[in-house]
């Protein structure tokens, strides 16, 4: 690739980020979802979960019934304990998922609806920029950052669940193999996943907000996981998040494939 | 004054070349969405220094043809050529020299003035040097030095027109699309973005292709017009060309006070096919009451000012009308200005 090529590309990238993050309707829901996802929940988790364990007895040994594998992993843990593994290891991780995707779905949004809502994307059309450039540059600016955070809320979530746990595991939990594959495989897969839906339904719509309900349907696959995990249909091991990432990233490709096959300048400026 | 003393007034201008240096070339270009024919087969050219004006109503397929020209919309028919190059293979070598105002200014509302043109540079490639000294150029030179640090979202429709020009030359393009320069401008900023696009030609030497509704601006400012009517191509040519298509026999009556329905009744018995201004359009001077006619047939007025002196009306003023571009655009669309 050119300098020339590479320099308008970051031009774009930084352009939408700086664009999207000067929007409220982009960063509320940057602040409130990672603050409660990675901050709220593990610190409610580890603060009942002796209170949990004292009285509810019966969670630990209903989701053995349910996954003795799940109960396999925990063995050698005192009951508080095991609520707090199974509670902030393995149920919360899907919903970390969240994340990423939703924050590709919101940048992705902005960047490609929101630009021809904002009737920006005419001055873009016009520009020397390719078509494969600016389909580049505009994936980018919303998955680069969707990752990069994605990544800093798997980190918060894991000091988070450290500090707050302490007193009850004495011991540094967090990260698992799970939760590393988690964060390095699958967490980009799903911003993928995120940014190639938006991408697709952005071609048919008209504003930031049809373009973020629409592409954020793709969130209902993570809470479906949540709730499959949670009553012990499966278990998260090491090896089916890996095969989940692969999923996804299969996922992701076929959508992103799909959205560029009708990212062309001449009709988007057609239907403009 | 005139379109040449116009032109005379910003500066020396280069004749336009002939259609062998044309910077422009459209060539049965056609587009057509669905059933509907935005542009029927056209096909003009425009020479390096030109001024060229698409000339016509709200959907006649001036912007069509303008994102026709520039490649960013295909083609159903036809081709069109920039530089000699087509602009479907050769889209981003073609759209580097050149700079497009489009109809919306197109500017990004959460960045300031300076950053939305920074962006720019860096889409365009210009010189990383020579940036900041290139914007601090167009920004003193649009008047908008002052507002540079401020948000576009904050700024007035003038002040957004004349950012989105100092964008589309920020790059110094060859050659200039402006769709609609002056569309919902007051006065002072038409005037102010008619100057900016005339000192283009006259001073930089550049090529502009502009689409307009406006008359003034296009008589005025433009070497040539093409009047656009339903996606055709009506006229083509310089105003005073087209001028000449103008209906003849152009008129000024002045009569006594209120005898204006007389002699408009008089002169429609006479002559059916003339159009006759209504009292409202005419400018009334003291102690006469002004028609303006149209259409007449060749020679025809002395035999109607006899005519009306003959009916006992006091004809005060009798004065020749030279026709205007209006004249022969209202004349294409069939209606009176």
């Amino acid at each position: 690739m050119t300098g020339r090529r590479a320099r308008a590309i970051r031009a774009i990238v930084a352009k939408d980020v700086r664009v999207a993050f000067a929007s409220k309707a982009v960063l509320v829901p940057f602040i409130v979802v990672p603050v409660l996802f990675t901050v709220g929940l593990p610190l409610l988790f580890a603060l009942i979960a002796p209170a949990a364990a004292d009285q509810g007895g019966d969670l630990v040994r209903q989701l053995g019934e349910l996954s003795p594998t799940l109960l396999a992993s925990v063995a050698g843990l005192d009951d508080p304990q095991k609520v707090v593994v199974l509670g902030l290891v393995y149920l919360l991780a899907p919903l970390l998922l969240v994340v990423p995707l939703m924050f590709a779905s919101v940048l992705a949004a902005d960047s490609f609806a929101g630009e021809k809502e904002r009737k920006t994307l005419e001055a873009l059309i016009y520009s020397p920029v390719s078509d494969r450039d600016l389909l580049s540059a505009k994936m980018l600016s919303a998955w680069l950052p969707a990752v990069t955070l994605g990544l800093g809320a798997f980190a918060l979530y894991c000091l988070t669940a450290n500090v707050a746990a302490w007193p009850v595991m004495g011991r540094v939990f967090l990260p698992t193999w799970m939760w590393v594959v988690l964060a390095l495989w699958v967490m980009p897969a799903a911003a993928a996943v995120g940014l190639g839906a938006t991408v697709l339904v952005s071609a048919r719509v008209s504003t930031f907000q049809e373009a973020y309900q629409l592409g954020g349907v793709v969130v209902l696959p993570v809470v479906a996981l949540v709730v499959a995990q949670a009553v012990g249909v499966i278990y998260l091991s090491v090896w089916l998040v890996a095969g989940l990432g692969l999923v996804l990233w299969l996922a992701a490709a076929a959508l992103l494939w799909a959205g560029a096959r009708r990212f062309r300048r001449a009709e988007m400026i057609a239907r403009l | 004054m005139t379109a040449s003393q116009a032109r005379g007034a910003a500066g020396a201008r280069p004749t336009p070349r002939p259609p062998d240096t044309a910077v422009v070339e459209a060539r049965e270009l056609s587009r057509a969405f669905g059933n509907k024919v935005a542009v029927a087969p056209l096909s003009f050219t425009v020479a390096r220094g030109e001024l060229f004006a698409l000339l016509g109503h709200n959907g006649a397929g001036k912007t069509t043809t303008l994102r026709l020209l520039a490649g960013v919309l295909t083609p159903t028919g036809g081709e069109a050529r920039l530089f000699g190059m087509s602009p479907l293979a050769h889209g981003t070598e073609v759209r580097a020299r050149l700079g497009v105002l489009a109809e919306n200014p197109a500017l990004e509302e959460r960045l300031t003035g300076r950053q939305n043109l920074r962006y720019f540079a860096d889409l365009y490639g210009y010189p990383a040097e020579r940036v900041g000294a290139r914007v601090n150029e167009v920004l003193e030179q649009f008047g908008l030095a002052g507002a540079a640090e401020a948000l576009v979202g904050g700024f007035s429709k003038g002040m957004r027109q004349r950012l989105a020009l100092a964008r589309a030359l920020l790059h110094e393009p060859e050659l200039l699309f402006l769709d609609e320069p002056t569309s919902g401008l007051d006065p002072v900023a038409t005037r102010q973005v008619v100057e900016l696009v005339r000192k283009q030609v006259s001073h930089e030497g550049r090529t502009v292709v502009l689409s307009t509704h406006d008359l003034n601006l296009a008589q005025r400012v433009c070497d040539r017009v093409a009047v656009m009517r339903g996606g055709e191509l009506a006229a083509l040519g310089t105003p005073t060309e087209l001028t000449r298509l103008a209906p003849h026999g152009k008129l000024r009556v002045g009569v006594a006070p209120g005898e204006r329905a007389a002699a408009a009744a008089l002169i429609a018995a006479r002559h059916p096919a003339a159009d006759i201004a209504s009292p409202d359009d005419a400018p009334d001077d003291p102690g006469q009451d002004t028609l303006t006619v149209s259409r007449l047939p060749d020679g025809a007025t002395p035999s109607l000012v006899a005519a009306l002196v003959g009916a006992g009306l006091s004809v005060t003023r009798v004065e020749p009308l030279e026709p205007t571009l209006a004249d022969v655009y209202f004349a294409l669309y069939g209606a009176e200005p």
